[in-house]
């Protein structure tokens, strides 16, 4: 019974930080472009910006 | 570039470019660096999954000094106009719904674990607290797709698949937190976000597959140019949108460049690509008093045209207006979802309230009553008839894209299943649509020969040229090496082979089209032209006629030779047909009670692609032919129709298969439900196992276009 009453809350503050996290990506576009995202790490000479 | 320096401190302006031709990361790259090279331009970023490209340049720059840029490395681009801003996605706002309800079905589940496995007391109760703390929220966010969709049906006073859904979920989480509340021994809150996370995913996969239509069809170039060239009063050069364009106003058009308007020539002759308007790729010669359409090709020399009709005046606008009119068939199917929620709804809501009405008849408390009610009500909510559709219709959909077969939606498959008539386009569907080499005239050359024509020919970018290459290419020629090649309008091609003069040019006299290799020395060799019809066409009509398919030509070319392409097939055809005929040709069919699949690839062809029940064109087709049509299939061979039928066909077995198996699952478990034995763990599985059970059977569709 105390063991669950850390394993308990742990558990879920994981959860929502994995649905933040979830939310975050959403928001900053990662899921726009996901043909482009596949394709991306093909390309090895993006001209970065250094 | 004074001007570009004077700008710096101005913020830049971001330009959104539509690159049709983008399809891997080498594109990608090469148009992002190809941008980025530019002075002035700040940044450069690809969207694969839309084919746009997002510029940010300074003020001082103008689009078609962008356009040039790209074309300098061979892509084709256009500015995304006001009418095309990016269509707000449909997975997009379902993904958040979807994620909350996976997070927040794994927490509950597992509390459930506890709770099945025997917890009881406090740790229960402590348990059914913490899944509706959870549980409430979750349900909330997650359902509001379902319940905006059911309350505006309901506003109008009709029902859908939401309206059970809805009623479910809201009565299930209203019990649950009663009993959380009371101290009740069962809570339900892991069922209910269980049914929305399948019933989420299944939308999910349905808009998924209706995005990626859509992208492909933004990304498709506008059939109009974006602008033209005017000569103002005062002789000055100036790029005008098409939309500012005014009657009377003079376009100076480049030799390639497309008409942004009707109008009447005043000095130039060219030759002029009307492919989009009439399905012909011969280019048609005209002279000053000439009238040209908007979204025509310009191929050989510059023309200056005095603008007649701008905007949406031009034959152009009125073909898309009556596209847009002709589309009632297809907005008047209702799907094969939404035809089976009309009966499932209704039927499920009146058993729950039987067996509320004969367990109350029967002695038992209204308590208990309620909670078996509800629990019918669960048991039943369309879970796998969620998932029975679009589930099999993205796996055949995949099935199909691996086979070169693009599908724009789902309820294409749906339509396409029930074809039994098609009226197929001679130019272009029917047939190749190009002018291809006569395939003896090529076997008349020798290896030599072969290998200097195709030297020649790689040169240039001439239809013929271009289509004189590939046959030869595809023969297993090598080109030989040509020197001091040059290209000269109206002749052809000259150069020089092991110091010998070759040419590759017009013939002297011919009656169709042709080419003459003429090696100093040797024969002048005469190489005709043809449009060809596809390859494979008897199998593919023979395949149509075994499933059900009744096929006609029906086609806008000359009786003549619509009359070789019909003794050529075997079909009877109409020719002469005009673009409104052909609109009148489908729906004297659809009024005769037949499905009509139309197949065409021109600008002619849109409105009957439109009207029609279902529609193909070849990926060769017209931009307005491809956005009009529902699939379209890559590649030379004509197999495609039958292949997309069958599947369609196949597809559709397999969901009647899936609903089948859903409502077999309600028989056996709806009994139980009345009864009053379901418990939260024996929905939860009956829940999942009915809808694994669907998504297994739907995944044979894997093999589908074979």
């Amino acid at each position: 019974m105390t063991g669950m009453a850390f394993l308990l809350p742990i558990a879920l503050f994981m959860g929502i930080c994995g649905l933040f996290a979830f939310f975050w990506a959403l928001k900053g576009g990662q899921f726009n472009d996901l043909d482009g995202a596949a394709n991306r790490i093909l390309l090895d000479d993006e001209a970065g910006p250094e | 570039m004074s001007a570009l320096a004077q700008d710096v401190s101005d913020p830049p302006l971001e330009t959104a470019l539509i690159v049709p031709g983008m399809h891997c990361a080498g594109c990608m790259g090469k148009v992002e660096r190809a941008l980025q090279a530019v002075p002035g331009v700040v940044s450069a970023r690809v969207n694969l999954s839309a084919r746009q490209v997002r510029v940010m340049h300074l003020p001082g720059m103008t689009v078609p000094q962008l356009v040039a840029a790209l074309e300098g490395v061979g892509f084709a681009s256009q500015p995304r106009g006001e009418d095309m801003q990016a269509t707000p996605s449909a997975v997009k706002g379902l993904l958040a719904p979807l994620a909350v309800a996976g997070f927040g079905m794994m927490n509950v589940m597992l509390l459930s674990v506890g709770n099945w496995s025997g917890a009881d007391g406090s740790t229960r109760h402590l348990f059914h607290w913490l899944s509706a703390l959870i549980g409430v929220p979750a349900i909330v966010y997650a359902g509001r797709p379902f319940f905006r969709s059911a309350f505006s049906a309901l506003r109008r006073g009709r029902t859908n698949m939401d309206v059970p859904i809805s009623i479910g979920v809201s009565l299930a989480t209203a019990l649950s937190l009663y009993e959380t509340f009371t101290g009740g021994h069962d809570a339900w809150f892991d069922g209910t976000l269980m049914l929305l996370l399948f019933l989420l995913a299944g939308r999910a996969l349905d808009a998924a597959m209706r995005d990626r239509a859509r992208a492909g069809v933004d990304a498709l170039l506008r059939q109009a140019a974006p602008g033209a060239t005017v000569i103002t009063a005062d002789g000055q050069l100036e790029w005008v949108a098409a939309r500012d364009l005014v009657t009377g106003a003079v376009m100076r058009v480049a030799a390639g460049e497309r008409l942004a308007a009707d109008g009447e020539i005043i000095a130039g002759t060219s030759g002029i690509d009307q492919s989009l308007l009439t399905g012909e790729s011969e280019p048609q010669a005209v002279v000053p008093g000439d009238t040209v359409h908007a979204g025509t090709l310009n191929r050989d020399a510059p023309l200056d045209v005095r603008v007649t009709a701008a905007g949406h005046d031009t034959s152009l606008a009125e073909i898309a207006r009556l596209m847009e009119s002709s589309g009632q068939a297809r907005s008047a199917y209702v799907r094969i979802a939404d035809r089976a929620s009309r009966i499932y709804a209704p039927a499920v809501h009146a058993l729950a309230l039987l067996s509320f009405i004969g367990w109350m008849i029967a002695g038992a408390g209204a308590y208990q009553s309620i909670v078996i009610a509800i629990a019918v009500l669960i048991i039943t909510c369309p879970c796998a008839i969620g998932l029975a559709v679009p589930v099999a219709q993205v796996v055949a959909c995949n099935a199909l894209m691996r086979c070169g077969i693009m599908v724009k939606d789902g309820s294409a498959l749906e339509r396409l299943a029930r074809i039994d008539r098609a009226l197929i386009d001679k130019t272009g569907s029917l047939t190749m649509g190009q002018p291809m080499p006569d395939v003896s005239g090529l076997a008349a050359l020798s290896a030599d020969e072969a290998a200097v024509a195709l030297g020649l020919a790689s040169h240039s970018r001439h239809p013929l040229s271009r289509a004189l290459a590939a046959a030869l290419i595809a023969s297993g020629y090598r080109a030989a090496q040509i020197d001091h090649v040059s290209e000269e309008p109206g002749y052809g091609l000259r150069g020089q082979w092991q110091g010998v003069d070759v040419a590759l040019r017009r013939p002297d006299s011919a009656a169709t089209s042709a080419v003459a290799l003429e090696i100093t020395g040797g024969p002048v060799r005469l190489i005709t032209f043809a449009d060809r019809l596809r390859p494979d066409h008897d199998e593919a009509l023979r395949q149509l006629k075994g499933l059900g398919v009744e096929c006609s030509i029906l086609s806008g070319d000359n009786i003549r030779a619509v009359a070789e392409a019909s003794r050529a097939t075997g079909l009877t055809a109409q020719a002469n047909a005009s673009p409104s005929d052909k609109c009148d040709a489908v729906s004297r069919l659809q009024n005769a009670g037949r499905n009509v699949l139309m197949v065409g690839d021109g600008l002619n062809d849109g409105p009957a692609l439109a009207a029609a029940n279902a529609s193909i064109a070849p990926g060769t087709a017209s931009d307005v032919g491809r956005q009009a049509a529902d699939l379209v299939f890559l590649g030379d061979s004509l197999l495609a129709l039958p292949s997309a039928v069958r599947a369609a066909q196949r597809t559709m077995r397999v969901v009647r298969q899936n609903f089948a198996l859903a409502i077999g699952y309600n028989v056996f478990a709806v009994p139980l439900a009345i009864l009053g034995y379901i418990t939260p763990l024996l929905a939860a599985i009956a829940m999942s196992t009915s809808s694994l059970i669907v998504i297994a059977n739907s995944l044979r569709l894997i093999r589908a276009a074979r």
